[in-house]
């Protein structure tokens, strides 16, 4: 019983490493996606339906990604949890003009059978979470609503983090696995737990406002499967599917 | 005089290829690297707290190995038992499980939720998301490397010596410390290297299972990544010192377990 998450988790990457290798022959061309770990369900679920062309999704820590394509990684499509990111790329020409595509919401999560009510129980001494680096989104984001706490509570906040992971995967892993009590994530994380894991609302003067952006990546072979690509999240089966996974529309 | 042109021609081309190929990346680092990022990544005290912390669970790893491995692996190669040929494949199934799985297992046998892990916490042992748990990911992926070469070192002492030192009075373990480790002090010191620097790279089972925290798990190759996004020529700068580093313990190994080590060709 204590074992099956693991081993649950363990077939999970064998089923994917699997599939990964094939389908890719054929008419249909591949369209590399490159997107944030947040976006997994997603978009695993929408490529699944884009038939223009055989999607291959590469998810990540969003700068992790968005340094692969500094570093002339040839993605057709740059998905991120943040407006920043892709503004850079964009200002450095390796980018076309993103486009905001969704909005997403920033949580305290616990474990299901937690009984912490709000940031407070987190704050005692002994209570351990885990939150995003600095340097990608769910990192700063998180830093944002530290921020906007008063400094007695951050500093209590603070004393009790435990680990800084690179993406959110890593977070919720951490999460799952029982290593800590709480940690921010982004809501859409917490639905695709199936209930493993427990939002709790953070209050709206905390709430950093959560935008995600699309682009196109300069030198795509596959410009316009790329742009209909990401057409299809803001009005087609990608927005659905976004939808179901909790991300809301993008601001107008 | 054709034929063996050809031949000799063919393992030459090879071995250029193989050194072509291992040294670039590693050229590539330093050659990127400007002297003024290494020193600026040396005056920055996430890089410092970051290798301080690689060289410390690297060497409390290692120092862990050594002491069990090196009885261990005597044993293995010594003697003969039931299940030994299991027991060998065991341990060294480590060596090619991917970073990730090890992660996995680490967490299934030893987590929160692990078989273990109420054992642990009953007993107040704290291992994930600490410096504990950090030394436990890098012995675990190490530990085949120096198990491998111990055993064959034991295993090419001859065994007429040992009994030669029995048979002078000396006891089982008198013949281990004073015959057994000087004859095989080569294999071992490199078996030391191999596991140091494989523990000293470890990357995916640390973040798995020990997380990442400035100072308490954030080791070098945890701070390199976290570089990478975000400030390349401070990952580079970092990779430099790491790469320098290895370079220097590996050099110093070879040089401390005699000249055979650095690689004179048999004769």
């Amino acid at each position: 019983m204590r074992v099956r998450a693991p081993l649950a988790a363990l077939a999970a990457v064998l089923t994917l490493a699997g599939c990964g290798g094939g389908g890719g022959g054929g008419a249909t061309p591949d369209l590399k996606v490159s997107a944030a770990a947040s976006l997994k369900s997603a978009l695993t679920a929408y490529a699944a339906t884009f038939s223009a062309a055989h999607v291959r999704l590469s998810f990540g820590g969003s700068d992790v990604l968005a340094a692969q394509i500094r570093q002339g990684a040839r993605f057709d499509v740059y998905a991120a949890a943040n407006a920043k990111l892709p503004d850079a790329l964009y200002a450095q020409h390796l980018v076309e003009r993103p486009v905001p595509f969704a909005r997403n919401r920033l949580v305290l999560a616990v474990p299901a059978g937690s009984s912490a009510r709000g940031l407070r129980d987190l704050e005692r001494r002994g209570r351990r979470l885990a939150i995003g680096s600095a340097t990608v989104p769910i990192g700063s984001y998180t830093d944002q609503v530290l921020a906007r706490l008063d400094p007695s509570e951050r500093a209590l906040v603070l004393a009790n983090v435990r680990s800084r992971e690179p993406d959110v995967t890593g977070i919720v892993g951490k999460l799952t696995q029982g290593a800590v009590d709480g940690g921010f994530v982004y809501i859409t994380d917490v639905r695709a737990t199936k209930g493993a894991l427990r939002a709790i609302d953070l209050p709206a003067a905390l709430q950093p406002r959560v935008v995600y952006e699309a682009a196109v990546v300069r030198g795509s072979d596959h410009t316009s499967r790329a742009r209909a690509f990401i057409d299809g999240l803001l009005h087609g089966r990608g927005a659905s599917e976004l939808r179901a996974a909790g991300f809301e529309p993008p601001p107008p | 005089m054709s034929r063996r042109g050809w031949f000799a021609g063919l393992l030459a081309a090879t071995l250029g290829i193989a050194f072509v190929f291992l040294a670039l990346p590693m050229v590539a680092i330093l050659v990127n690297t400007s002297p003024g990022a290494l020193v600026g990544s040396l005056g920055d005290g996430e890089s410092l707290d970051a290798l301080r912390l690689s060289l410390e669970t690297s060497a409390v790893a290692l120092a862990l190995i050594v002491v069990v491995g090196t009885p261990a692996a005597y044993l293995l190669a010594t003697r003969s038992f039931r299940g030994r040929a299991l027991v060998i494949t065991v341990l060294e199934l480590p060596l090619v499980l991917p970073p990730a799985v090890a992660g996995i297992a680490l967490l299934a046998a030893l987590g929160p939720k692990g078989i273990l892990g109420s054992a642990l916490a009953d007993a107040g042992v704290e291992l994930v998301l600490a410096t504990a748990g950090v030394v436990v990911a890098l012995t675990f992926v190490a530990s085949p490397f120096y198990l491998r070469q111990a055993q064959a070192a034991f295993a090419a002492v001859d065994p007429t010596l040992l009994a030669a030192a029995r048979t002078l009075g000396a006891g089982e373990a008198r013949a281990f410390l004073r015959v057994a480790i000087p004859l095989a002090r080569n294999g071992l010191a490199a078996g030391a290297a191999l596991a140091w620097g494989r523990a000293l790279g470890e990357f995916g089972a640390t973040l798995m299972f020990a997380g990442s925290l400035r100072g308490v798990t954030q080791t070098a190759p945890l701070a390199i990544y976290d570089r990478f996004a975000t400030d390349f020529p401070a990952a580079l700068a970092l990779s430099a010192v790491l790469l320098a580093v290895s370079a220097a313990v590996l050099l110093a190994v070879k040089l401390a377990a005699g000249p055979e080590a650095l690689g004179r060709a048999r004769p």
